[in-house]
């Protein structure tokens, strides 16, 4: 694979804190032009190797390789192609907006001339042109992030890092959000995202790892991780209070590839719901209620890394 | 193509366009308050020919020097630990093609900026007062820059690496104030015990006061400006190594 076609090479990518090890060597190519997403719970290691490809992190161990060049002899030139929208908004909240576009470009030896056309650009790209000469202090928080997004992209990155970039949001932001992204990506621009959502993810992601304990323990498609962590349907059966679960899972075992124990109900994992019902009144099974759905990347998720919370 | 420090000082040149006029009125009067207090009203009480020249013109050129380390002091330890630990303005800097150096070089040459600004004002109060009595007067302000980039620089290193504010009190009580009080800014150091002279000469401050008053007044001196002027370069040179060092540490990670 030429190097212009991958754009991000990491082998072994490790990330230590003392003795904590916060990315334990993982494996990615990210290809030029599409969007690959990181899902993860809280402290699974995504910023850390946000961070990483960022060039500000110093990896612990492996080797990584962004737009061709080595992650830790070549940040500059690297950081110089790169817009990144980090977890938490670090925008100056004495500067108004505008003027946070353009000191940020100052950066990036953006000309000033270049940097006023570009923040007005950017500022109606992000629909906040109204707002320019606001502090960001006035800002909601979810103008704060739209303005962050438009300050990644005021030195026309090839590749945009966005950790978490729609939380917080409310729907029409999100939506906006994603709107954008998508515009981004149809301009040949590389995008790499973090998220809980997973809606989001599988509306913009062609391709997304899912992360857990610093390790990958699953990556593809959306539709190839649905494919083959879950079924095409989710059958909820709940029972009524102190109905005894795990007994009546063993009942419906049969009936699906895989069942779950949840402490309100049980999911039958099955290609097609509507076969799975009139099994269950064979076999006296009297639910209080039942709920046929399609499976979705958040059964995936939870399948992957557990319904615990694990820190 | 310029230097990438550019692009680090432009933002705290941005700030300070919203910030400086709160600060203007006392930058202008301060030097007339401490001439006028105790150059002329300490100076009274004092033998008229102070040092051979007078209490006024013996103090000016080292208040000079003081109010070069009191700027560089302020503008070193606060805004610096706060760039770190609560405006975080040098995060967005290094997710930029700036190295650490680019961040440090373009605030220290805002420091240096605000150094040679109150200096110059000292230097023009000075002439109110009819101080400067040499021609190499005007390289007072020389002296007063870099006075306080010697100082400037480790302070910015120590400002990098403190955890807590503690460290500015603890600099304060046991740096800055025995400092000003004992290098040979209010009288001689000839005057101190034998055995404390060695800890004024270390002092960037006494450095900074003899150069000032060489090229203030036109003593005769001459001889040693090479060695005060190498010696704060060395402060300010292996302080600026240090504050890089300290704050590549602690943002890098
Ligand atoms: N600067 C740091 N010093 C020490 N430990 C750190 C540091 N940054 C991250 N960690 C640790 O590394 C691990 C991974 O953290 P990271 O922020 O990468 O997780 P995340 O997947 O982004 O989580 P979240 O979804 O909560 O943002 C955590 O255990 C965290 O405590
Ligand atoms: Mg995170």
């Amino acid at each position: 694979m030429s190097p212009d076609a991958t754009m991000i090479i990491a082998r072994g990518l490790t990330k230590r804190f003392e003795d904590r090890v916060a990315v334990a060597g993982i494996d990615i190519d990210v290809r030029a032009g599409e969007i690959f997403g990181f899902l993860g719970p809280n402290g699974a290691g995504k910023s850390s190797t946000m961070r990483m490809i960022g060039c500000v992190s110093p990896p612990s161990g492996g080797t990584l390789r962004i737009l061709g060049m080595d992650a830790h002899r070549e940040g500059p030139a690297i950081r110089a192609r790169l817009g990144v929208v980090p977890q938490e908004d670090q925008l100056d909240w004495e500067l108004t907006v505008r003027e946070n576009l353009l000191v940020y470009a100052r950066y990036f030896g953006i000309s000033r001339s270049v940097a006023r056309r570009r923040a007005d650009e950017l500022l109606e790209f992000v629909q906040l042109a109204d707002r320019a000469n606001e502090k960001v202090d006035a800002l909601s928080g979810g103008m704060r992030r739209r303005l962050t997004i438009a300050r990644a992209l005021v030195n026309e990155p090839r590749i945009v890092l966005l950790d978490e970039p729609t939380t917080g949001l409310d729907p029409q932001a999100r939506h906006l959000v994603w709107e954008r992204l998508f515009r981004l990506k149809q301009r040949g621009v590389t995008l790499v995202l973090t998220t809980h959502y997973m809606d989001e993810a599988e509306q913009l992601c062609d391709r997304l790892v899912v992360m857990d304990g610093g390790s990958i323990v699953a990556e593809g498609s959306p539709r190839e991780l649905l494919e083959r962590y879950c079924t095409r349907e989710v059958v909820e059966l709940r029972f009524g209070l102190d109905a005894p679960l795990a007994e009546l899972a063993d009942k419906v075992t049969d009936l699906a590839e895989r069942v779950e124990v949840l402490p309100d109900r049980l999911l039958l994992y099955v290609p097609d719901g509507d076969t799975t019902l009139p099994a269950l009144h064979d076999r006296n099974l009297t639910p209080t209620s039942v709920l046929v759905r399609r499976g979705t990347l958040e059964d995936v998720f939870l399948h992957l890394t557990g319904r615990t919370l694990v820190d | 193509m310029s230097h990438p420090a550019f692009g680090a000082l432009n933002y705290w040149f941005v700030q300070y366009r919203r910030t400086w006029r709160s600060s203007l009125f006392s930058t202008l009067i301060v030097p007339t308050f401490y001439l006028a207090g105790i150059g002329i009203g300490v100076g009274g009480y004092i033998d008229d020919d102070y040092a051979g020249v007078g209490y006024l013109a013996y103090l000016a050129p080292g208040l000079l020097a003081v109010s070069a380390v009191q700027t560089a002091v302020g503008e070193a330890s606060w805004p610096v630990y706060g760039a770190i630990k609560f405006n975080k303005q040098y995060l967005p800097m290094l997710a930029s093609p700036l190295r650490v150096i680019d961040i440090v070089l373009g605030h220290l040459g805002f420091i240096l900026f605000q150094i040679v600004f109150s200096v110059l004002v000292f230097f023009l109060t000075m002439l109110l007062f009819g101080v400067p009595q040499s021609g190499w007067a005007p390289l007072a302000i020389v002296a007063g820059a870099l006075t306080g980039m010697a100082v400037a620089t480790p302070v910015y290193a120590a400002a990098a690496n403190a955890k807590s504010d503690d460290t500015f009190t603890v600099l304060n009580r046991f740096g800055v104030i025995p400092m000003t009080l004992f290098s040979g800014v209010f009288f001689p150091v000839e005057q101190l015990p034998a055995l404390i002279q060695p800890l004024a000469w270390a002092s960037p401050l006494w450095h900074g006061t003899e150069l000032a008053r060489v090229w203030t007044l036109g003593m005769d001196s001459a001889l040693f400006v090479p060695l005060h002027v190498a010696y704060l370069l060395v402060w300010a040179v292996v302080g600026f190594y240090l504050a890089r060092t300290v704050l590549t540490r602690r943002l890098v990670v």
